[in-house]
């Protein structure tokens, strides 16, 4: 008896609070393990009470079982394969009616169930009231009243999956109209005068002969039985389609599901309808208003773009310099051997790159959780659908494309708020040409050595609007050519605006931290030292030797600094990183590039921040330039024509973003092969647009 | 008629909704059956996009699908 397990699915449309409930259940006791099905998350929650081990399974919010869209997919999977002992049916109170037409197809299941009606604090406050005892008896399930939010009826719950777990399990009371129901009876009766032999229940077969269930159809077709049923069930088409008005069966049933739902809700709702527009309502005359509704938008959007990279600004400086010290102490602590380099240079400056972004992370998911827990959200994708249809593009991708100026790896992220698959990938692909921050200081060195002051900024500007317009017209010939499908329809539910709960919110930012940081993490470690690796093998001790000498022997210390960055550039150059610089050159020579900035590109893959660094030591400068510094300005505008650096910003603006965001993208895209379509596509565009950028420039200049 | 001719502020009853069965399903998921009440609530300015009220239910719908959703006329 001590310890055992029960197994509950909650289940529920969206919107209804099962996060929330999920939340005030296992309150303090809450442990999460997220383990992922294709794409959408199922989330597990863990807790012990009365000596029972009791694990939630917090499916995606789903309309019904139909499978229309990933979650309901995901949810419909889950009730029809995998092992549970219990459904938990959250409802929202306010919206009885349309959330026990899920309710209907559960009880279809046939399984033990627990029926809630959440937010009950809210029906309460729309003068809705609720006979939650007749509903127990019209569905035959226990149902208990509860809100989330404010703590009622949680320890009942929690009482009722114990006891409905040591409870023998009642059989289902799902009741049609009278007419099917009399056409059921009819079948039965059949059943039963012949004597039919059968592991089912006459009820059962009764109504799967009646949905037209093919298989049961074959088995019959075999029996003796199947003589005298075929005129009763021509009797009972013949009475449904003249009362139903339609020969389509999954018309007539999902009617019944219907006026099942309309049923229950006359006889134990009773609602005082006030005339007085809801806050919702109210807000929403604003919100969604034909003229201010994009503008408030774009407003609380800059708003948000400004916190994260101002507010994330701070932090960020803050963990760069302790990585940075980091590095020297350890340096120091471990001498200058490989050892410290592999730790130093490698591990601790990957890693320390990745945590780097965190602020931005937690700033962006803060404002989408609000986005989303608020309602918001929905409203933003009905003002944008219009525009994004035009260029194969749902109302939804909004938010991945603008967190993709920022940083793409949480917009690859946030990608995964849209439903139809295709829609999703389309996105995915687009995201990259939204320049993102790490691009930032090539661009300010390559504009600041060509261009006067006053013009760089306009440069800039003007190269992240063509790269997002760019990105644009990619999405519809991606549409075109690969991504074809019919039109995902536009259709979809604007919930009622909801204050957002800080526990929850709380809850999914530090999720969203965690699992960006354990993933991230990794990959970007093992990616890091390979980098390393590559740039620092093989070793030439003999030349080192030889540079140490004139190094000491040199007079001033000008030309000392000459000497260690030309051994640096010997190093890099003859390095494995240096080698597959110099076999890649001609791919891009076409471009304009030479070796030094076709390895600036490859290192980039890694990180975009690498580019800079890379082309002040292969440019003959020491390791520490940074965009700003006047020598590496010269240098540049000395080395590469005019129109090589166009064509390199070109390139920079369409290729790959850095490894971490590689990685992600693989991961949310759901398999390596779409990161291998990533790297073809933008690859090849990146190559197409630079090479014209290259010769228009050279015609022009 | 249909759904997509209305204007903000009609209020109709569906008379019948023409689409596959996946849509039809989904329409079903939000109340948008025959014979319920329907009202509108707002259209985009670009007239593409249009939210309509169904009992206690927002939804947004494309114009494009709207088209689908046949109506009784006003009376």
């Amino acid at each position: 008896m001590n310890n055992k397990i029960i197994k509950v699915a909650l289940v529920g449309q969206p919107n209804v609070g099962k996060s929330m409930l999920i939340n005030s259940i296992s309150n303090a006791r809450l442990k999460v393990g997220n383990f992922s099905g294709v794409t959408v998350a199922k989330e597990e929650v863990y807790l012990t009470y009365k000596n029972y081990k009791i694990e939630i399974t917090d499916l995606p919010g789903a309309y019904s079982l139909n499978e229309y869209t990933i979650e309901e997919k995901v949810t419909k999977e889950f009730l029809d394969n995998s092992p549970y002992d219990i459904i938990l049916n959250v409802l929202d109170s306010t919206n009885l009616e349309r959330n026990l037409f899920l309710t209907s197809e559960l009880l279809a299941l046939d399984k033990k169930m627990i029926i809630v009606l959440n937010m009950i604090d809210e029906a309460q406050k729309e003068n809705i009231q609720i006979d939650e005892k007749q509903l127990s008896k019209i569905l035959g399930k226990p149902c208990f009243k509860t809100s989330a939010a404010k703590n009622i009826g949680i320890q009942e719950v929690l009482e009722a999956i114990v006891s409905k777990y040591e409870d023998e399990k009642l059989p289902s009371k799902l009741i049609f109209s009278d007419v099917i129901e009399e056409e059921i009876n009819n079948i039965s009766n059949l059943f039963k005068d012949t004597g039919f032999k059968t592991n089912c229940t006459y009820r059962e077969l009764a109504l799967k002969l009646l949905k037209e269930d093919k298989q049961t159809y074959k088995i019959f077709h075999d029996e003796p039985i199947w003589v005298k049923l075929q005129p009763v069930l021509n009797n009972a088409f013949e009475h449904l389609n003249i009362h139903y008005d339609t020969k389509n069966v999954e018309d007539i049933f999902n009617d019944e599901k219907f006026a099942f739902a309309k049923g229950a809700v006359t006889e134990i709702v009773k609602h005082n309808i006030s005339t007085n527009k809801t806050i919702t309502e109210k807000i929403d005359s604003i919100l969604i208003h034909k003229i201010f509704g994009i503008p408030i938008f774009l407003f609380l959007m800059w708003g948000l773009f400004q916190l994260t990279f101002v507010l994330g600004n701070i932090p960020m400086d803050m963990i760069d310099t302790f990585f940075a010290s980091l590095i020297d102490t350890t340096k120091e602590l471990l001498g200058d051997n490989e050892i410290s380099s592999i730790i130093a240079d490698g591990a601790i400056a990957g890693v320390g790159a990745v945590i780097l972004f965190l602020p931005n992370i937690v700033i962006l998911f803060l404002g989408i959780a609000l986005l989303e827990t608020t309602g918001y959200m929905s409203r933003v994708a009905f003002l944008l659908d219009g525009f994004f249809h035009k260029f194969g593009l749902h109302g939804k991708s909004f938010i991945p494309l603008v967190t993709g100026f920022g940083c793409s790896v949480p917009a690859y992220m946030a990608a995964r708020t849209l439903k139809n698959e295709k829609d999703r990938l389309l996105t995915l692909f687009i995201i990259g040409f939204m320049s993102c921050g790490a691009r930032l200081p090539i661009y300010v060195l390559l504009t600041g050595a060509f261009f006067s002051p006053e013009n760089a900024g306009n440069i800039i500007f003007l190269i992240y609007i063509s790269g997002a317009l760019l990105g644009l017209l990619a999405a519809k010939i991606l549409k075109i050519v690969v991504f074809k499908s019919e039109d995902e329809p536009f259709v979809m539910e604007m919930p009622k605006y909801r204050m957002p709960s800080f526990k929850l919110i709380r809850h999914t930012v530090s999720n969203q931290a965690y699992m960006y940081l354990k993933k991230a993490g990794t990959y970007i470690l093992a990616a890091s030292l390979l980098i390393w690796f590559a740039s620092n093998y093989p070793k030439y001790p003999l030349i080192e030797e030889e540079y140490s000498i004139k190094i000491e022997q040199a007079m001033s210390e000008e030309e000392q600094s000459y000497l260690s960055g030309k051994l640096a550039l010997h190093n890099l150059e003859n390095s494995y990183l240096g080698k597959i610089g110099k076999f890649s050159e001609p791919l891009f020579e076409p471009l304009g590039f030479d070796w030094k900035m076709s390895v600036a590109l490859e290192t980039g893959l890694a990180a975009k921040e690498i580019v800079v660094s890379t082309l002040g030591i292969l440019y003959g400068l020491g390791e520490d330039n940074d965009e700003n510094s006047k020598g590496l300005l010269e240098k540049i505008k000395n080395n590469i024509p005019f129109a090589s650096a166009v064509s390199f910003i070109v390139f920079v603006m369409i290729y790959l973003p850095c490894l971490a965001a590689s990685m992600v993208f693989a991961k949310e895209a759901g398999g390596w092969k779409y990161l291998g379509y990533l790297f073809v596509f933008t690859t090849a565009t990146a190559w197409v647009f630079s090479y014209i950028a290259y010769n228009i420039t050279k015609l022009i200049v | 008629m249909t759904l997509d001719k209305l204007n903000i502020g009609d209020i109709a009853v569906i008379k019948a909704v023409n689409c596959d069965s996946e849509l039809k399903n989904r329409f079903y998921s939000f109340g948008i059956v025959k014979g319920s009440k329907l009202s509108v609530e707002e259209i985009t300015l670009a007239r593409s996009t249009m939210e309509i009220k169904i009992k206690n239910t927002k939804v947004a719908i494309r114009l494009k699908e709207a088209s689908k959703i046949e109506l009784f006329n006003e009376q």
